[in-house]
């Protein structure tokens, strides 16, 4: 395979290491904490310029609304904490004081997932991409690993306007470097296949890989898209890649609804309608479990990305939406 | 309709200057402000009557007191003081003052509400109607704003800008109000100045009715405030709450002011006054005509 595991980190480490580089470069750079510095990696942040970290203490709803005043008096806020309490629960704030404000607020949204692991449903949170990306004038960003991540936190602090950035607790697959593209509205083509396109975020790029890999032993040819950036969105590349394979898998660690794979069912919908599977959380909230146990249990491996290609490409080669049993999925071991 | 209610009907151009000032020029600034209300609100057909009437002779001391300092000609003047309306749903007073200042035409009051508007129902800065500092109309937001930009002021750059902010009373019900008074103090923003328009009316009746937040001023005094309550409808007692405000900033004090202004929803207009019928609705053509008319004659 041309991507080559190169060790495994969480994305959070990208997004904390981000931060240190943008405080280094832009002296309007402030950070707010919201108790949790260590775990989001704010901590780094803190520890380099404490003159310009604020401990806002366990009230996101204000977190968020301080941010958006500083950001109005020409400030570069960055507030981190749990995406369910950063994304979700001050969701208001985001909309109005944020969003609305067109505020140069940008948040970064840990624990996505249920890679969370132990502490459970209430922490592991699978909704806020679909929330995020209907606001007007945000940018949403899901880096695939910890290089990405810390890409991607650079990028969306020297853009301007409101952004999130979301990231996750356990340790992923490193496969980006220094030297992979990163443009925010931008989605990569990993493999170039023509068979089927495999669409994904965050640590389910990797998943995408392998069952790309596996696929690849059957002959058919997948077209992985990495698609860090699901707002702004990149319809290019995904109407393109709906054109020439006909089928598609998306990938993701949120709910199957309105997140990315909703953007992209939107995206073909009405630019190359072809068939999608959906590979994601279905409707359902986590739970405790050690994170690898978890991905198994609520189907959210490669292997889970290889009976969906088989599924998208029966529908497309059928011509319909019957879907024909799939019987040579490698089991689980 | 006769000549005269025409005109009263009618935006003038006079505008007041800001500058420490006797009591009588307050009034007449605050009269102005409310007959400049009820202008824009019956041409609206919609929006709040009460809250901006019962807060006029508050917006008339900030902006006409020479508490805020502020160039009219140029809302985006760097080193100006900033104020943030966290009671959204009371535009109509603001944007009144704002005209008042010379922010922009009277006339403009007139497109209150409606397509294209710059005065939008509630706040917009996507507007960029010069003084409006930033969107607001989801209770117990703009407070915070307020506080981030205290922040940014004092212990960012280190100026001396000040920031003031207005919540209604019924607002105290949202909890991320006593977040951002939380931070206020844990920040020590003795340049923030919080201004609650105690009126004790909401939409669907009295303060305790709906849901008691009282006691007020002991809890900005639990949140670490100087509290001070005044009278909301005097002048010169509510100079005496900006003046313990710019005496905390002066001297370093460490503690942000809370003015708790007792005042009555739709004061100056009789038929309105105190009814909290009259939190959320416009007046009628008649209605108007018979409220310019008792404000003329104050």
């Amino acid at each position: 395979m041309a991507h080559e595991l190169l060790g495994q980190k969480p994305t959070r480490f990208g997004f904390g290491e981000g931060l240190v580089t943008l405080g280094e470069r832009h002296s309007n750079v402030i950070v707010l904490g919201g108790d949790i510095t260590g775990s989001v990696l704010t901590s780094m942040f803190k520890e380099k310029f404490p003159d310009r970290f604020f401990s806002i203490g366990i009230a996101e709803q204000n977190a968020t609304t301080i941010a958006a005043g500083l950001a109005l008096s020409g400030k570069i806020p960055f507030f981190a904490s749990y995406g369910a309490f950063c994304a979700l629960r001050n969701a208001d704030q985001l909309r109005i004081s944020v969003a609305y404000n067109e505020a140069n607020v940008k948040i970064g949204g840990g624990h996505a997932g249920i890679s969370v692991g132990p502490d459970g449903a209430t922490h592991q949170v699978l909704e806020e991409v679909a929330f995020l990306r209907t606001l007007p004038n945000m940018t949403m960003l899901v880096p695939a690993d910890f290089e990405e991540a810390r890409k991607a936190t650079i990028a969306m602090g020297e853009m301007h306007g409101p952004a999130y950035i979301r990231f996750g607790r356990s340790p992923v697959p490193m496969f980006t470097t220094e030297s992979s593209p990163f443009e925010i509205g931008k989605a990569q083509v990993l493999t170039d296949g023509t068979d089927v396109a495999l669409i994904a975020c965050g640590a389910m790029v990797w998943e995408s890989l392998l069952a790309a890999q596996e696929l690849a032993k059957k002959g058919i040819h997948a077209r992985v898209i990495n698609s860090p950036s699901i707002k702004p969105f990149d319809f290019a590349t995904v109407t393109q890649a709906a054109r020439d394979c006909g089928a598609i898998v998306t990938a993701e660690e949120h709910q199957v609804h309105g997140g990315l794979g909703g953007a992209v069912a939107e995206c073909t919908a009405k630019n190359a309608p072809v068939p999608i599977e959906f590979v994601g959380v279905k409707d359902s909230f986590g739970g405790s479990g050690e994170p690898e146990e978890l991905m198994v249990k609520f189907g959210l491996t490669w292997r889970e990305i290889y009976a969906s290609a088989l599924v998208a490409m029966d529908r497309r080669d059928r011509g319909s939406s019957g879907v024909r049993a799939i019987k040579d999925v490698p089991q689980a071991q | 309709m006769d000549t005269a209610t025409k005109q009263s009907l009618d935006f003038n151009t006079t505008t007041f200057p800001n500058q420490r000032t006797d009591a009588q020029a307050l009034k007449a600034a605050a009269n102005e402000i409310r007959r400049d209300i009820i202008r824009s609100l019956v041409r609206a057909g919609s929006g709040h009557s009460g809250g901006p009437l019962g807060s006029a002779d508050v917006f008339a001391a900030l902006y006409f007191g020479g508490v805020m300092r502020y160039r009219p000609e140029d809302m985006h003047w760097s080193g100006r003081d900033r104020f943030v309306l966290s009671a959204g749903h009371m535009a109509p007073v603001m944007y009144a003052a704002l005209a008042n200042a010379g922010c922009f035409p009277k006339e403009e009051l007139g497109t209150l509400r409606k397509f294209n508007t710059r005065l939008q129902g509630h706040p917009g800065r996507d507007m960029h109607l010069p003084g409006v500092e930033t969107s607001s109309g989801s209770l117990g937001q703009g407070i915070s704003i307020a506080v981030g930009m205290a922040m940014a002021d004092k212990l960012v750059d280190h100026s001396d800008r000040r920031v003031f902010t207005l919540t209604g009373d019924g607002e105290l019900q949202e909890g991320s109000v006593w977040e951002a008074a939380m931070s206020a103090s844990h920040f020590k923003l003795d340049n923030f100045c919080w201004i609650i328009d105690n009126n004790d009316c909401q939409i669907d009746g009295r303060l305790p009715e709906v849901m008691n937040v009282y006691p007020i001023v002991d809890k900005c005094v639990a949140f670490g405030f100087d509290t001070v309550v005044v009278d909301g409808h005097d002048p010169d007692d509510i100079m005496r709450g900006f003046d313990v405000f710019l005496t905390n900033q002066a001297n370093g004090t460490g503690k942000p002011t809370a003015i708790v202004a007792k005042t009555y929803m739709g004061h100056g207009v009789s038929f309105m006054n105190d009814k909290f019928e009259w939190h959320g609705k416009p007046p009628s053509h008649d209605q108007a005509v018979a409220a310019l008319e008792e404000l003329a004659k104050m």
